[in-house]
C-alpha cells in the first residue's frame, strides 16, 4: 500500500486530507505457576482518513486497505466534515496539521526476533522458579510484552512521516499468605522503548530475587501507621502521582471541557498558566518525548507535529499545558506535540506523553537522614482522584518506616491521601540523578471513544512533608 | 457479517492437521460516533473495524492470535492460512499447559437483534437542536455491534445488535453537572426531546451554592447509578474463583470465614435479557441464570473452565476473566419517590466516579462522589454538596450498614468504547446505607 499514490488519487473537495496508516503487533507471554497462562499475539492495521471541510475535521477508520476502502472511507469523512461545520465547537484552519516530513525509531539493541517464542517461555519458567522461594508464596507470574508500532502518515500539504516505535512491558508477582495475611509484590507492570534486552536472564533473576523476597518481608512485616507525616516517594510510585495530579490537569482538552462527560474536567483554568504557583520552588516538569528508552518517545505526534521537549512547570510555576495545535488553537496557550490516538481506529486528541519530574540535587540518604518520622513508599497498587484532579488516594505495594533519619521496618498496606496543590507545594526535598528512573504505563484511559495509550513517568525519589498516611481494612 | 464469518471459519478449519483444534473468535463494529462539547461538534466520524482470533491448541499446548480483517474472503484467508502456519512453527516449542481447555462444541446460540437507528445523514439534525440552550456535553455512538464464534468440534455461536446510546453531561454556571444517559434500539424523536427536556429540568436543581461537608461517617443513599459502578468493582478481583484462590480477591473473606453480606443483597448472573450474548470467547454457553450471592450468603462464584481445571471444579462458563457479564442485583421495597423520606437526613448520590481497590483483601473501596449529589434534612434536598471522597468497603456498603434498596432494578447500560462499543450493563436499584464513610 502506497499510501502518497493513493492521496494523490483522491477525488476530493477538502480543505486537507490526511491518511495515517497504524498497524501494531502486539505478543504477550505470560506464565502462572509454572503453567503457561497465555502466549497471544494481535495484529491491528487499518487507515484512518482525516478531512478538514469548512473548519471541521471529520474522520472514517477502515480496515480494508485498497484504493477503493480508502477511497469510500474519505468520502465518508469528508460528508461527515460537511454535515458538522455549521455546529462546529471551533472553526480550525489548515495550520493545526503542520507540513512536516521525517522519521523515527526506537533505538534497541536486541532486535525482537532475536528470541523465539519458546525461548521467552523458557525465561518465565525460570522466572516463576526464581519466584517460588519459599512455602508461603501461594501464587507466583512472570509476564512479557513486545509491541512494535509503525506510524505511516501522509496528508495533502506534502507532509510524510514514518515512525517505528518498539516496547517491551514485563512484570514478575508474587502473593505470599501467612495465616489472615496475605500479600502481593509486583515488578511494577512497567516497560520501557527497547529491544529484547530487557529479558536479559541476569537482569530477570534479579527482578525475581526481589519481588520473591519482599513478598515475605511484607507478610511478616507491620501494617502502615496511620497520621499525618512525611512522605518519600520512590519513582514508581512517582509515576502515578505525576500521571494522576499532573498530566491529566495540565491536558488542555479537558480544560476546554472536552472531557467533561468522561475522565472529567481539571482545577486548572486557562488563566493560571504563568500564574499559578503549582508546587514548591523545587518542582520541575517537563514533557520530552526525546528521552530514548522512555515509553511515549517519538519524533512527531499525530497531527505531524514535531517533537520538542518543553518545560510545563518551572520553579514550582505553571508555564504551559499539554495541548497541541488544535487546542492551540482554541485556547491561545502554546503548544506541545500530544496530538495522540491509540490505534487506527480512534481520532487523536491530547494525551500525555513522557511527563517528567526533573532530578534535584539530594542524594537517596540525605533525603532519608532529613525525615524525623516517616514513610517511604514503593510501587503504585491502588489509584484513585476526583474528575477535577484535587483530591487523591493512593496506595503502594511496599512500606518503610522512618525513625530518625533511618529506615528501621518494612510496612504493609501504605497509602495516602491528599489534595493537589497543598501536596506538590510540600515537596521539599528531590533526589538527584542517581534516584533518577525511568518507567511507563501502557494503561492511560481517556476520550469519548474511548482510548488507552502509553505513557511514560520519569522521576527522582521525592520528599513531601505533613502528608495523610494510612494502612489497610 | 455472520455469513461473511461462518465461510471464513470453514475454509480456516478445513486447513488443520492432525491433532490441531481451532477456535475463531470475531469482534466488531460499523459505529458512528459524535462527539459533543457545549452542545457543538468536537470530532465525528465512523469507524469500521472486525478482528478475527485464531486459538489453537495441539498437543496440550495453545496459542493465540488476532488480527484486523480486511473484509474481503481472499486477503482475510490467506491472512489467516499465513498466522495459522506462523503459530504451527512456535506452539511445539511452549511448554505443556496440563490446565489447556480444548473446543467442544456446546450446541450453538444465533441471537439477532434488529434496530430501527438514525442514519448517519440524519443524525446530526435529530440530536443537535434539543441539545441547545444548555451545556451539554457527551458522546453519540449508533451501529451495528457483533460477536461470533466457531470451532473444529463444530459449533458456530452468533451474537449481533443494532443499538445506540447518548451518554451525556449537562453543567450549569456553577460547574455542578448532571449525568444521563439514552440508549435503545428503535430511534423515537419525540421521546428523545422529552428526555433530553427532563434533564434540563434537573439541572435546575442545581442552581443553588454547593454546601462544604466534612469528612465522617453519614446516612447516605445512592442512586442506582452510583450502585452500578460499586457492583461493577466485584468484576474485578471478586466473584473470580480464580482470584479468590490466588489470594487477590475481596470476597476470601466471605469464602473461607463465611462472612457475609446483608440480607438484602443479592446478585445473580441473568442473561435473560438479551442484551449480551450467553456464550463466552471460547464458545462455553452459560445458563440463563447463576445466582452468586443469595440473602447476602455466597452461593457460587465465577468459575472458567480453566480455573475448574485447575482446581478441579464444575465450571458454569464463566468468561476467561472471570467477570461479570450480566449482573442484576435483587430490587428492594423502597419506592424511589419515597427515597428523601427514608433517608430522612443523611446525603443523596447520583453517581460515584473512578473506585479503585484501596485495600481489596479488605474488600476496602474508595472513590469519589460526582454529578447530582445532595445534603438531604428531613426529607428535603437542601443543598448540592461538593465532591467528596469516600472509603469504605463492600462488608459495610453491601453489608452490616446496608438498610433497603429501592423497588426498581434499573439498567445502567454500559457505554465504554475501549477496544470496541460495550454491551449491557448493570441491572441494580438504589440503596440507603445506615452510614457511609466519607473521608477527605
Amino acid at each position: 500500500m502506497n499510501l502518497t499514490d493513493i492521496i494523490n488519487r483522491l477525488d476530493l473537495h477538502a480543505d486537507w486530507v490526511g491518511l495515517r496508516e497504524y498497524k501494531e503487533h502486539t505478543t504477550y507471554h505470560m506464565i502462572r505457576d509454572k503453567n503457561p497462562l497465555t502466549n497471544g499475539s494481535s495484529i491491528d492495521h487499518g487507515v484512518m482518513v482525516e478531512v478538514l471541510k469548512n473548519g471541521q475535521f471529520g474522520y472514517s477508520a477502515t480496515s480494508d486497505l485498497t484504493f477503493d476502502g480508502i477511497n469510500k472511507a474519505a468520502k465518508m469523512a469528508y460528508s461527515s466534515a460537511l454535515k458538522a461545520s455549521k455546529h462546529s465547537i471551533f472553526s480550525f484552519n489548515k495550520d493545526v496539521r503542520p507540513k512536516s516530513k521525517g522519521s523515527y525509531e526506537t533505538p534497541l539493541t536486541l532486535p525482537f526476533d532475536s528470541l523465539s517464542a519458546g525461548e521467552i517461555n523458557d525465561i518465565l519458567m525460570k522466572a516463576n522458579d526464581w519466584l517460588q522461594v519459599d512455602d508461603r508464596i501461594i501464587s507466583v507470574t512472570a509476564m512479557a510484552m513486545l509491541v512494535e508500532t509503525t506510524i505511516n502518515y501522509v496528508c495533502s500539504n506534502g507532509s510524510n512521516i514514518s515512525q517505528r516505535m518498539n516496547i517491551v512491558g514485563s512484570d514478575y508477582s508474587a502473593t505470599a499468605k501467612d495465616g489472615n495475611i496475605i500479600q502481593t509484590r509486583t515488578d511494577g507492570r512497567s516497560g520501557n522503548q527497547m529491544g529484547l534486552e530487557r529479558l536479559n536472564k541476569d537482569l530477570v533473576k534479579e527482578r525475581c530475587d526481589k519481588v520473591s523476597s519482599q513478598v515475605i518481608e511484607l507478610i511478616e512485616a507491620e501494617e502502615c501507621p496511620t497520621g499525618e507525616m512525611s512522605l518519600v516517594l520512590a519513582p514508581d510510585q512517582m509515576m502515578l502521582q505525576i500521571h494522576e495530579s499532573i498530566g491529566h490537569a495540565l491536558e488542555i482538552d479537558r480544560i476546554l471541557g472536552d472531557e467533561r462527560n468522561y475522565a472529567g474536567w481539571s482545577f486548572v483554568e486557562l488563566e493560571d498558566f504563568g500564574k499559578l504557583k503549582y508546587g514548591s520552588d523545587l518542582m520541575n516538569v517537563t514533557f520530552d518525548p526525546t528521552i530514548p528508552n522512555e515509553m511515549a518517545s517519538y519524533g512527531f505526534d499525530d497531527g505531524g507535529f514535531k517533537a520538542n521537549k518543553e518545560h510545563l512547570i518551572k520553579d514550582g510555576m505553571l508555564l504551559r499545558g499539554l495541548g497541541a495545535l488544535e487546542s492551540q488553537a482554541r485556547s491561545n496557550i502554546p503548544a506541545v506535540a500530544n496530538f495522540r490516538s491509540c490505534s487506527w481506529n480512534r481520532a487523536p486528541i491530547d494525551r500525555m506523553a513522557n511527563l517528567n519530574l526533573e532530578p534535584g540535587a539530594s542524594s537517596f540518604d540525605d533525603i532519608i537522614s532529613s525525615v524525623e518520622y516517616g514513610v517511604y513508599m514503593e510501587t503504585n497498587r491502588s489509584w484513585s482522584i476526583d474528575d477535577y484532579r484535587n483530591k487523591f488516594q493512593f496506595g503502594s505495594e511496599y512500606g518503610k518506616l522512618i525513625e530518625n533519619g533511618k529506615i528501621t521496618k518494612t510496612l504493609r498496606d501504605p497509602n495516602y491521601r491528599a489534595i493537589t496543590i497543598p501536596f506538590w507545594n510540600s515537596l521539599s526535598m528531590v533526589g538527584n540523578t542517581s534516584t533518577f528512573e525511568v518507567h511507563g504505563t501502557p494503561n492511560c484511559g481517556k476520550g469519548e471513544p474511548n482510548q488507552v495509550i502509553r505513557v511514560g513517568h520519569a522521576s527522582p525519589t521525592c520528599l513531601f512533608n505533613n502528608i495523610q498516611v494510612f494502612g489497610g481494612a | 457479517m455472520k455469513e461473511y464469518f461462518f465461510d471464513l471459519s470453514d475454509k480456516i478449519i478445513n486447513t488443520l492437521e492432525n491433532n490441531e483444534n481451532l477456535t475463531l473468535s470475531i469482534n466488531g463494529e460499523n459505529s458512528e460516533f459524535i462527539r459533543v462539547n457545549n452542545a457543538k461538534v468536537r470530532q465525528l466520524g465512523t469507524v469500521s473495524d472486525a478482528q478475527l482470533n485464531i486459538e489453537l491448541v495441539k498437543n496440550n499446548r495453545k496459542m493465540s492470535l488476532s488480527f484486523t480483517l480486511q473484509r474481503n474472503m481472499e486477503k482475510d484467508f490467506s491472512a489467516a492460512k499465513n498466522y495459522i502456519s506462523q503459530l504451527r512453527k512456535s506452539i511445539e516449542f511452549l511448554p505443556e499447559d496440563p490446565l489447556c481447555v480444548l473446543p467442544k462444541d456446546y450446541g450453538s446460540l444465533n441471537e439477532e437483534y434488529k434496530g430501527d437507528l438514525l442514519s448517519s445523514e440524519d443524525s446530526i439534525d435529530a440530536l443537535l437542536p434539543a441539545m441547545q440552550g444548555v451545556d451539554f456535553t457527551g458522546i453519540w455512538a449508533s451501529g451495528d455491534v457483533f460477536i461470533g464464534n466457531t470451532n473444529s468440534a463444530g459449533q458456530k455461536n452468533w451474537f449481533s445488535t443494532e443499538t445506540f446510546s447518548l451518554d451525556y453531561s449537562l453543567i450549569n454556571p456553577l460547574k455542578k453537572m448532571v449525568k444521563e444517559t439514552y440508549a435503545g434500539t428503535d430511534w423515537n424523536q419525540s421521546d428523545y426531546e422529552s428526555f433530553v427536556n427532563n434533564s434540563k429540568e434537573k439541572l435546575k436543581m442545581l442552581n443553588m451554592e454547593s454546601r462544604k461537608i466534612n469528612p465522617g461517617s453519614y446516612r447516605t443513599y445512592i442512586a442506582s447509578a452510583g450502585v452500578s459502578d460499586l457492583v461493577s468493582m466485584l468484576s474485578w478481583g471478586g466473584l473470580s474463583e480464580n482470584a479468590i484462590r490466588k489470594g487477590r480477591s475481596s470476597f476470601i473473606k466471605m469464602k473461607e470465614k463465611k462472612v457475609e453480606l446483608s440480607p438484602c443483597f443479592s446478585l445473580k448472573e441473568d442473561f435473560a435479557s438479551g442484551t449480551v450474548p450467553r456464550f463466552n470467547s471460547s464458545g462455553e454457553i452459560a445458563d440463563i441464570e447463576l445466582p452468586l450471592i443469595i440473602n447476602g450468603a455466597l452461593q457460587n462464584t465465577l468459575i472458567s473452565t480453566r480455573t475448574a481445571n485447575e482446581y478441579e471444579l464444575k465450571s458454569n462458563f464463566a468468561s476467561s476473566g472471570e467477570y461479570l457479564r450480566s449482573p442484576v442485583m435483587d430490587s428492594g421495597s423502597i419506592d424511589e419517590e419515597s427515597v428523601l423520606s427514608e433517608l430522612g437526613t443523611g446525603v443523596y448520590l447520583s453517581n460515584l466516579h473512578y473506585l479503585n481497590w484501596s485495600d481489596q483483601l479488605g474488600g476496602r473501596v474508595t472513590g469519589m462522589t460526582r454529578y447530582a449529589c445532595f445534603w438531604v434534612e428531613n426529607g428535603e434536598i437542601v443543598s448540592p454538596i461538593e465532591d467528596m471522597r469516600f472509603d469504605d468497603t463492600i462488608y459495610n456498603f453491601f453489608g452490616q450498614n446496608l438498610e433497603s434498596a429501592t423497588n426498581k432494578s434499573r439498567l445502567n447500560p454500559s457505554t465504554g468504547t475501549y477496544s470496541g462499543r460495550d454491551l449491557g450493563g448493570v441491572h441494580c436499584p438504589g440503596i440507603i446505607l445506615k452510614s457511609f464513610e466519607l473521608t477527605l
